[in-house]
């Protein structure tokens, strides 16, 4: 034997005892198949000639190779209307919802940190509430408020205030797709600018002012620079969370026509023809990964976040004369990203009839009644009907079991990463789980129907099944619970492990009596977080659910396509009231992370 | 028989070279103490003989059963090496009671439940623990955790304790109590005792052998007090002993029969020895070797007091002859003041003479 390979032997023995090494080939092939295999095969289809073509053109010999598909979104007569307006349509609000969102998030956490506007701690418990919500929930209560007579069902408020139908501008498309958006996405920006001014000590301030600076000087070349790096993260992320999603420019664009990239792989898979479907997938996967290397890019080195320890102080900000308008706008935000549309929603799902505000129009029908031919087609409240019970017990199952897989998975990959550490595999390992984040929502779930429509060799077709839902779940939110199991796992200290090892302790044993007990806790306010995440899921699942597998969100994008509002608004608020729970659960158990 | 045994043990980490072709044996009953810098290997010694660290080359031995052998592609895991160990950061659960950190490794041997609640007791009335069974690590103060570590790895009964720099999470005044505890632990046990630190203090109060590393190499292998008063080249002399020992340049010369070493400064006393005559040298004195006085003896070589520094019971005084500025030590109090001219006076048998390209001691020789 070499020395080399005995050198290589006995490294190989030494890691059966540590079996991280184990784990990691594993987990890279779970991986492989929910995020390699699928990806591929929907390259695969882009290029091939489908079943689906034959309806387009004879040309088409299904199983063969073609660059038909590319010709076709990319240099037809068709490009601008399937391709090239969508794809304007999806940056153009992407960039002004991640603008919007970057300012409102930003001023938040200025004023909710780091001044002294009153009720400040009142209005931090309700400022991250609109990204727990599901995204389109404001899409929703917008209809609610400005529906005119474009779509079916009865019009809004607006149009009962004031007697005028709504303006198209007003009701649907760009305005109100970026200002519900940037409602939402603003607790993104917030959480990660108050986390950079939290960490900034107070003191980096005073010297500035000791030598001399003015308050303005000092914000302008001390806090801000500090802060930049959280406020360029914030709007690229954003800016690729607004890219991928489908609900919100479903609800609002679809009815003027307006259609983004998500959109279309929507409607061109409803219009069977997936290979376009997938084309604009991939572009938006491009468009996704370019940002995400230009933030890191651009932050890299750059991020002056220093790791908060002890004898931090902070100095507030006075705001003189300005504190109460200041704390009125801050209120008027939650108002408006929150209270004002959840109000909305639940006033809707009270009315008897659509289109009259009066009390005495006001019923329980739509949650408790029984089925009366008169309304609905006959259908019951949501709370006797059968099919939505169904639904909920599904999006429950759903959430409960990708949460404790993800999880889990999380705590494995956090073990394999940190035990490795430094080497190729681990390192593998923690990039390869980093994969999914780069693949927006709806082309998740694009891959998905591209892959496990058709048997692959004895797998029977997965399509329709629960299994898939579940899966594609796990994979989406892989890069966040392995982000947590990390970090848990970096806690326990590699000697906990090593003095059980000491002590005799097998593998098994050290995992259970040791690792597992000391990560869970970290990692339970993990595990409700994607809980939540999954339980308002919709661009994600929307492609993969058939009538057995529908879950709670599904189901409200049912209703809305049928027009009944009534239902679908109940059905969020009771998404809401699931979801709005789960966050203050997660918020006692743990500290505070994103999505 | 040596109860451990390293022979030519290397271990690198990407290029860094931890450890270096490394020889050691530890004696039975032994108390040696791994001492150097931080970085030099020692606790990578430590952990490739607790089997959390695997080496590159090398044989390691415990009680003459192989335990790692790269050329015959034996690794015996940690757990079957019947050592215990203590971890700087002590590595207690901080999920499990104090008894249940204790009890833990009996468990997994499949001790029945009578005996292990005995021992579990035993160990921890005699590290004083009575009382704590019920409470959590993060219940305890540093010394009660320190105290747990060693419960834990003392009910187990290995026949090798390993400790990694157990002491240095402490506050000083409870180090002191820890070392008398450690140390009669080793004295009422008489186990084989490996310990990892870099505060030379310990390595010289509890040890009877200290092994000196330095850049994953062994720079000597000797009692403290030998480590101390003849350390075997100039890393050692220089890294053991605070303040450090004076070093001074120099060349032995003779002339018409007398020798004398000597450099632009200050003539010193050197010994007969042809081994060292006309070689570039350096001549190292411990600081409470020196003696000062005030009147010119005969011999003494003048130079001015560059600062005093009392420290309660003893005064450091440094004294600068042109470029060279002396250590010394001095019990109680010292007349002289900051500026005033002393005479310092280098005792022949106190002076060690190093060769200063290669480090290594020439003279005194070994005396066996």
């Amino acid at each position: 034997m070499t020395a080399s390979w005995r050198t290589f032997h006995n490294r190989l023995r030494f890691n059966l005892t540590q079996p991280h090494l184990v784990m990691s080939l594993l987990l890279l092939v779970l991986l492989t198949a929910l995020v390699i295999i699928p990806f591929i095969q929907m390259l695969h289809d882009t290029a091939v000639w489908q079943e689906a073509d034959l309806r387009i053109t004879r040309a088409a010999k299904p199983g063969e190779w073609t660059t038909f598909h590319y010709l076709r979104v990319f240099s037809s007569r068709l490009s601008k209307n399937i391709f090239y307006r969508p794809l304007w349509h999806s940056l153009e609000t992407s960039l002004a919802i991640s603008f919007l969102a970057m300012t409102l998030g930003a001023l938040m956490a200025w004023l909710l940190v780091r001044t002294d506007m009153p009720f400040r701690r009142g209005i931090a418990v309700f400022a991250v509430i609109p990204y727990v919500l599901p995204s389109y929930t404001l899409a929703l209560a917008w209809l609610d408020f400005f529906k005119n007579e474009r779509i079916g069902g009865a019009t809004g408020v607006y149009q009962y205030l004031f007697g005028v139908p709504t303006p198209d501008w007003l009701a649907y498309g760009f305005v109100p797709i970026v200002i519900t958006l940037s409602l939402h996405y603003y607790p993104f920006t917030y959480l990660l600018v108050s986390g950079a001014l939290v960490s900034i000590d107070a003191h980096l301030e005073e010297s500035g002012e000791v030598l001399g600076a003015s308050r303005l000087a000092i914000l302008r070349r001390i806090t801000f620079p500090i802060v930049l790096p959280a406020l360029i993260s914030s709007f690229i992320l954003t800016f690729s969370r607004a890219l991928g999603t489908f609900g919100t420019p479903y609800f609002l664009g679809a009815p003027v026509r307006y259609f983004t990239l998500a959109t279309t792989i929507f409607s061109n898979i409803t219009n069977r023809t997936p290979a376009v479907a997938y084309i604009s997938a991939l572009v938006l996967i491009l468009i996704s990964i370019f940002i995400i290397y230009a933030n890191q890019k651009i932050i890299g080195s750059k991020s002056f976040v220093t790791i908060a320890g002890k004898g931090f102080h902070h100095r507030l900000t006075p705001l003189g004369k300005f504190r109460y308008p200041a704390m009125f706008l801050a209120a008027a935000l939650i108002l408006l990203a929150v209270f004002i549309p959840l109000f909305l929603l639940v006033w809707q799902t009270l009315m008897l009839y659509p289109n009259d505000y009066s009390l005495k129009n006001l019923t329980l029908h739509f949650w408790v009644g029984k089925s009366t031919p008169a309304l609905a087609e006959g259908e019951s409240g949501i709370l006797r009907n059968l099919q939505i019970l169904g639904a909920a017990w599904n999006s429950i199952e759903l959430s409960v079991i990708v949460a404790l897989l993800t999880g889990m998975t999380g705590i494995f990959i956090g073990y394999a990463a940190v035990k490795g550490r430094g080497t190729w595999l681990a390192t593998l390992v923690e990039q390869g789980s980093f994969l999914p984040y780069l693949i927006p929502s709806i082309a998740f779930g694009a891959i998905y129907l591209s892959l496990f429509t058709n048997p692959i060799g004895p797998l029977p077709s997965l399509y329709g099944s629960f299994v898939l839902v579940v899966m594609v779940c796990m994979a989406k939110n892989l890069p966040f619970s392995a982000r947590s199991g990390i970090s848990s796992m970096l806690q326990v200290a590699g000697e906990l492990e090593e003095s059980a090892m000491v002590a005799g302790a097998s593998w098994q044993k050290r995992f259970r009596k040791i690792i597992l007990p000391l990560t869970l806790a970290g990692s339970i306010s993990g595990f409700v977080l994607v809980f939540i995440a999954t339980m308002r899921e919709l661009s994600l699942i929307i492609l993969l659910v058939t009538p057995n597998t529908r879950t709670l969100t599904t189901m409200t994008f049912r209703y809305v396509e049928q027009g009944y509002s009534q239902f679908a608004d109940a059905i969020i608020v009771l998404i809401v009231l699931i979801v709005v729970s789960g966050e203050f659960l997660a918020r006692r158990l743990g500290k505070r992370e994103t999505v | 028989m040596a109860w451990i045994e390293i022979e030519k043990v290397s271990k690198k980490f990407g290029q860094v070279t931890a450890v270096d072709r490394l020889n050691l044996a530890v004696e039975a009953g032994e108390f040696l103490t791994l001492l150097g810098p931080s970085g030099c290997g020692k606790t990578t010694v430590l952990r490739m003989i607790a089997g959390l660290e695997i080496p590159d080359e090398g044989i390691i031995r415990i009680k003459g059963e192989t335990v790692f052998s790269s050329g015959e592609g034996i690794f015996v895991p940690p757990g079957k090496r019947g050592v215990g160990l203590v971890f700087q950061s002590y590595a207690l659960w901080p999920h499990m009671t104090v008894f249940e950190n204790v009890a833990f490794g009996l468990q997994v041997q499949g001790v029945n439940r009578s005996e292990l609640e005995t021992r579990v007791t035993t160990s921890l009335e005699y590290m004083q623990l009575r009382g704590m069974e019920k409470r959590y690590p993060a219940q305890l103060s540093g010394g009660q955790q320190q105290r747990v570590a060693l419960a834990r790895m003392l009910v187990a009964r290995p026949s090798i304790f390993l400790m990694d720099e157990p002491l240095s999470n402490l506050d000083a005044k409870l180090r002191m109590e820890m070392r008398t505890e450690i140390k009669r632990l080793h004295w009422e046990s008489k186990a084989t005792t490996l310990y990892v630190t870099h505060d030379q203090n310990e390595a010289l109060t509890l040890s009877t052998k200290v092994a000196v590393m330095d850049k994953g190499v062994l720079q000597q292998l000797a009692s403290p007090k030998e480590t101390y008063g003849r350390p075997s080249n100039l890393f050692v002399a220089d890294f053991i002993g605070s303040p450090t020992i004076n070093l001074i340049p120099g060349r032995v010369h003779e002339e018409r029969g007398e020798v004398f070493f000597k450099n632009e400064f200050l003539t010193l006393p050197a010994p007969p020895e042809g081994v060292l005559v006309g070689k570039d040298l350096v001549a190292a004195i411990r600081p409470e070797d020196i003696r000062v006085t005030v009147q010119g003896e005969r011999g003494g070589i003048p130079g001015e007091v560059y600062s005093v520094l009392p420290a309660g019971a003893e005064v450091i005084l440094q004294v600068k002859k042109g470029s060279l500025l002396f250590n010394i030590r001095r019990m109680g109090e010292v007349p002289w003041g900051m500026g005033e001219e002393v005479y310092l006076h280098f005792p022949l048998d106190s002076i060690l003479f190093y060769d200063r390209g290669k480090g290594t001691l020439l003279y005194p020789c070994r005396e066996d």
